[in-house]
């Protein structure tokens, strides 16, 4: 826990020595505070929700993610820094978890930021919380699983706009089986909805908290960490 | 400390390093010489844990590398062949963080750092990006990131590479400070630098250890005479007259458009010569080891271990 702690201290800080991290969230807070902004006013104000904020919300987080973890490992690779972490006495999966805390914090950050929505929500209108409330908990759960596919994705090679590449490309992959799923035939369908990035996130949004939401989202965190950690484990055989 | 058994790494097909084996004693100083491509950063990366070998067995102290590899970098302190810095950190940022990983509480942290700044001349910059330092001082805070946690055996990849002359010889006078109580592995393909610090070589060619043996038994070839080249732009003649006034020289020819220098193998010039330049307003244009080259060592003992077999 220490070293994990150590590492992702120094990730989280050099998020913020750095412009990336801030004009990612300058532009997740542009687009999506227009999104939450033209939503309200195209129902002219009748439906105080974070309806319109959340449908662009969900997708804008897949670039989020790709795009704020690609330096991760990438950098290191190139800087050559690599090899001091690598014979330092960490384990992988300890670099693997610190990194990805590291941006995990850089999107709470950003996510807290957007909570002045429902904070206007409830200063003019009467929003229901409950649903405000479960939609934050899957973005954490979406960002997380993407910022997870980022972290891989950075972890097998030493471009950044490599690793960005690939994440965005898996993560657009995960995203649109569910609109894959839509023109399948019934037990693919399924199964390809229930494989989707997309298609678990609408619950969160009407307030529901389904297990098998939960599960889907960590599960493909835990399988993209740990693909992170098989590829450093891998990189050590030259 | 260190002890290798047929360590051997094939990179697909290649072969970088070939069934070497070796120890290193506590508290020695080894110098791990070879001409590029030897396989001296494999190797070293196979000391570290850095890199798995394909074949054979490395212990660091009482760890072996393979099953406690944790344990084993706990003891060593590794300067990797270019310095592995985090370009926007600042010297004390970094030193901080590696002391960190290495187990260091803050406390201790804080005290090392201000030792250490000192230790390697990083102590008016301790506030400076790492990423605006020159490749002198990147070198330093390498070594400062290397010691910085005390480790007790010191693995360090051709420390004294592409830094100038001046540099050299504070980097030599340093590593041997070090060494008096630590063990060191250091590699370098220039030969003055072993003669200089290490007790003992162990040279490598093609991936295979060549000799190994102390500085004072190795052969003749070795320990003859040693000639720098310089490119110096002044008047030939003043720069000859001026050169052959260094006592550490033994004698300065000109052939145009270089000054070859002879010196004992046991001499440094380097720094005299850099300060005679300076004193008459010359510019050094390039100064490199010329005369008995590696190549010509490596060559006549690989012609020696051939004509035993
Ligand atoms: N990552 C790598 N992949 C493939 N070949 C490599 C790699 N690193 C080194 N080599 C090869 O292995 C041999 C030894 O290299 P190296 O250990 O760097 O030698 P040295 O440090 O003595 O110059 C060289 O032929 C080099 O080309
Ligand atoms: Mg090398």
């Amino acid at each position: 826990m220490r070293n994990i702690g150590i590492i992702a201290a120094k990730e989280f800080r050099s998020y913020l020595n750095a412009p990336m991290a801030y004009v990612v969230t300058a532009i997740f807070l542009a687009l999506s505070g227009t999104f939450f902004a033209t939503y309200l006013a195209a129902t002219n104000y009748s439906d105080t929700s974070l309806t319109g904020f959340l449908n662009a919300a969900g997708f804008l987080i897949l670039l989020f993610a790709a795009v704020l973890t690609m330096r991760l490992i990438a950098e290191e690779k190139k800087l050559g820094t690599f090899e001091f972490l690598l014979t330092a006495p960490v384990r992988d999966v300890e670099i693997v978890l610190a990194k990805f805390a590291g941006s995990v914090a850089v999107l709470t950050a950003m996510l807290a930021l957007t909570l002045y929505y429902p904070l206007l929500l409830i200063v003019f209108g009467d929003p229901d919380l409950g649903p405000i409330a479960t939609s934050y908990f899957g973005l954490l759960l979406i960002g997380g699983a993407s910022l997870a596919v980022g972290v891989f994705a950075s972890s097998i090679t030493s471009n950044q706009i490599v690793a960005a590449a690939v994440a965005g490309g898996i993560l657009f992959g995960l995203w649109f089986l569910g609109t894959a799923a839509r023109f399948a035939p019934g037990g693919l369908g399924e199964v390809l909805s229930y494989l989707s990035l997309a298609d678990h996130f609408p619950d969160f949004v009407h307030g529901i908290i389904d297990t098998r939401a939960i599960v889907y989202y960590l599960s493909v965190t835990a399988l993209f960490l740990f693909l992170a950690v098989r590829s450093i484990e891998t990189g050590r055989w030259g | 400390m260190i002890r290798v058994k047929n360590l051997t790494k094939s990179y697909r097909e290649r072969l970088a390093v070939d069934d070497i084996s070796f120890a290193v004693g506590k508290g020695e100083i080894v110098g791990f010489l070879g001409p590029n491509g030897a396989g001296k950063t494999t190797t070293m990366r196979m000391l570290t844990g850095y890199l798995m070998p394909s074949c054979g067995e490395v212990w660091i102290g009482e760890y072996n590398m393979a099953a406690e590899s944790l344990a084993g970098r706990r003891l060593v302190g590794y300067l990797p062949e270019t310095a592995p810095l985090y370009t926007d950190m600042t010297i004390r940022g970094y030193l901080t963080y590696a002391a960190r990983l290495r187990g260091l509480d803050r406390k201790r942290t804080k005290a090392r750092i201000d030792e250490v700044v000192v230790t390697c001349g990083l102590a008016d910059y301790v506030d400076v990006i790492l990423g605006k330092l020159s490749r002198g001082y990147r070198q330093r805070v390498g070594l400062a990131q290397a010691i910085v946690h005390e480790p007790e055996v010191l693995i360090l990849d051709e420390p004294t590479a592409g830094i100038d002359p001046i540099q050299v010889a504070q980097t030599k006078a340093l590593i041997t400070e070090l060494g008096k109580d630590r063990t060191i592995l250091l590699s370098t393909h220039i030969l003055p630098d072993v003669s200089a610090i290490c007790e003992r070589v162990i040279i490598i060619n093609k991936g295979r250890i060549l000799a190994e043996d102390r500085i004072d038994n190795l052969s003749d070839t070795m320990k003859a005479g040693k000639r720098l080249r310089l490119t110096v732009d002044g008047p030939a003649e003043a720069v000859s007259e001026a050169l052959s006034q260094i006592d550490l020289v033994l004698s300065v020819t000109f052939e145009k458009p270089h000054h070859y220098i002879d010196y004992s193998f046991d001499q440094e010039p380097q720094a005299a010569i850099t300060r005679v330049m300076v004193e008459h307003g010359w510019t050094l244009l390039a100064m490199e080891p010329a005369g008995v080259g590696l190549e010509d060592i490596f060559l006549k003992l690989a012609d020696d271990a051939g004509s035993i077999h």
